[in-house]
């Protein structure tokens, strides 16, 4: 569907975005996630057509978009950083503008099943400029899916929200998802597990992983920690014990309770759990609890972003 | 493609954003006052029907308030970074300038159309040379024209309204100033007194519409408008 190659743009001699290269498939949410300043906006902002890459070719459906910007506009809707709509205008007339332009026919009723399935029918007469964040973004999404577009571009379309507005919002690109291809950067983590099925992570304009979101999370959860308390024996009992069961590879001892505790740190793939509590059992020791922290993309992203220096926090 | 549709529609957005604004009420009312004092004050005196009064004023006038006009029309978008969105539409460079500068054109057009009354007047009170008065208000459309240009190539280099209004009135003011200049220079370089924007105005509230004065006209605007959407293409 969009096939990037070698995209370069500086800012003087900042080198916003570095010879990214990545493709996205049709029908696809693909989140672009990176720190502020990486050069997610400015990667979107070429994709879109707004800014001229200094090198590098963007490919849509075999279309090259420097030989036919013109097309590749009609193709896809974009959604830029917050929404900078004509904050004197009212959504109505705003709305019809924007099919007036892209030449739609029958906008009338185009323009009312966009409304509902975007819930803005209660703002139509208001103008933009009095519109909450929120509704803004709304208006701002009806406005780049109003022609119906195959590819939606969309800028942080959550931040400033409320946590409502947020669910609304991801529900809303989800279900678009289904039938479009999506790309949408974000810097918030949650968002990207919770909407993309693909994640590009960048960081100073270099693209760092590409991969399916949940291939990257498995990844991420190669290792693991688990944390046991019981009753019944002291530390060295537990560790000796821990230590025996295969694919432990660490054990480090929690001193907060009268329980003894530890943290089991894991590698490898197979659920050691089971091991664990049959092993507490056969020993006549009382389990009082075994949690094993679920790692989210929140670690690799760290580990890719800062370079491996792996804070913990 | 239907390129007319893509032009107007840029162009009747930004009408009607002119009127959103108090900019345009309070352009258009101090741009009569003005223009009504200084056409009244001598025209009683001098007992002429004549319009020459104000023709002789608008090229001076249209250098302070065209470029008022024009200003927000780049600077605004880039400002609150709309420009963005419409420069991801289906709408070229070029055609987003054209329809800005119809926009503009259209609406000094507006607030120069109550000076008939004063033509109203004169016809009231005596009978005045027709040819002068069409050459005139021919030529207007012209010099509007050029300066509405001279102001969107302002307007398109900066975020800051006020900047492009400046930038906008020393643009139009040096082609104002061109042909008056021309006593102080070598006679040998009295040509350029050719490039002033007055003189060929002038030329025509003559009643003489010669197609030298035309064609400068239009080269002024073409070459305004040209660069202004290379600079809309580049300068992002």
């Amino acid at each position: 569907m969009i096939t990037v190659k070698g995209l370069t743009r500086s800012y003087g001699d900042f080198r916003a975005v570095d010879d990214i290269s990545f493709t996205i498939n049709e029908g696809e949410i693909t989140g672009l996630l990176g720190p502020n300043g990486a050069g997610k906006t400015t990667t979107l902002r070429m994709l879109s057509g707004y800014l001229k890459p200094d090198s590098g070719s963007i490919v849509f459906d075999g279309i090259d978009a420097a030989a036919d910007p013109i097309q590749i506009k009609k193709m896809i809707g974009y959604l830029p950083e917050s929404a900078p709509l004509y904050s004197d205008m009212m959504v109505f007339d705003y709305l019809c503008y924007v099919a007036e332009l892209r030449a739609i026919e029958n906008a009338a009723n185009r323009i009312r099943e966009i409304a509902s399935l975007c819930r803005i029918q209660e703002v139509m007469h208001k103008n933009i400029s009095e519109l909450s964040k929120g509704y803004k973004q709304r208006v701002g999404l009806a406005h780049a899916m109003i022609h119906d577009p195959k590819v939606l571009i969309l800028d942080e379309p959550t931040s400033g929200l409320d946590p409502i507005e947020i669910i609304e919002i991801r529900n809303l690109i989800r279900e678009l998802g289904k039938k479009k291809t999506v790309i949408l950067s974000t810097h918030i983590l949650p968002e990207v597990e919770a909407t993309c099925g693909k994640v590009i992570i960048i960081n100073r304009g270099k693209i760092v992983a590409d991969d399916a979101t949940s291939k990257l999370q498995s990844s991420a959860g190669r290792d693991r920690n688990i944390i046991i308390r019981v009753s019944g024996t002291g530390f060295d009992g537990l560790d000796s014990m821990l230590k025996s069961i295969h694919g432990v590879s660490n054990v480090a001892k929690i001193d907060d309770s009268e329980l003894t505790s530890a943290i089991a740190t894991v590698s490898g793939v197979t659920d050691v759990r089971a091991d664990i509590f049959r092993a507490v059992c056969s020993s006549g020791w009382v389990m009082y609890e075994m949690k094993q922290e679920h790692t989210s993309l929140e670690n690799i992203f760290r580990e890719l972003t800062t370079g491996g220096q792996n804070e913990q926090v | 493609m239907n390129r007319y549709n893509e032009i107007s529609s840029v162009m009747k957005r930004d009408l009607r954003s002119f009127f959103n604004s108090p900019i345009a009420y309070i352009v258009i009312t101090v741009f009569l006052s003005f223009t009504g004092f200084f056409f009244f004050k001598d025209f009683f005196y001098i007992n002429q029907a004549e319009m020459r009064n104000l023709f002789t004023l608008l090229p001076l006038m249209f250098c302070f308030f065209i470029p008022a006009v024009t200003m927000k029309l780049f600077a605004e978008e880039r400002q609150t970074g709309s420009l963005e969105i419409l420069l991801t539409l289906p709408v070229s460079a070029r055609d987003a300038v054209i329809g800005k500068f119809l926009a503009g054109l259209i609406f000094s057009m507006g607030m120069v159309s109550p000076t008939l009354i004063y033509l109203l007047t004169v016809i009231l009170n005596g009978s005045p040379d027709y040819g002068p008065v069409i050459g005139g208000y021919f030529g207007v459309v012209f010099l509007a024209g050029a300066y509405t240009a001279i102001g969107l190539l302002a307007s398109s280099i900066t975020r800051n309204q006020i900047v492009a209004f400046i930038l906008g009135w020393a643009g139009c003011f040096l082609f104002w100033l061109i042909d008056k200049v021309v006593i102080f220079i070598p006679s040998s370089l009295g040509f350029i007194a050719t490039l002033g924007t007055d003189y060929h105005f002038q030329s025509i509230a003559r009643g003489i519409i010669d197609t030298r004065d035309v064609i400068y006209f239009l080269s002024i605007i073409a070459i305004s408008l040209i660069l202004t959407a290379k600079i809309a293409e580049e300068r992002r």
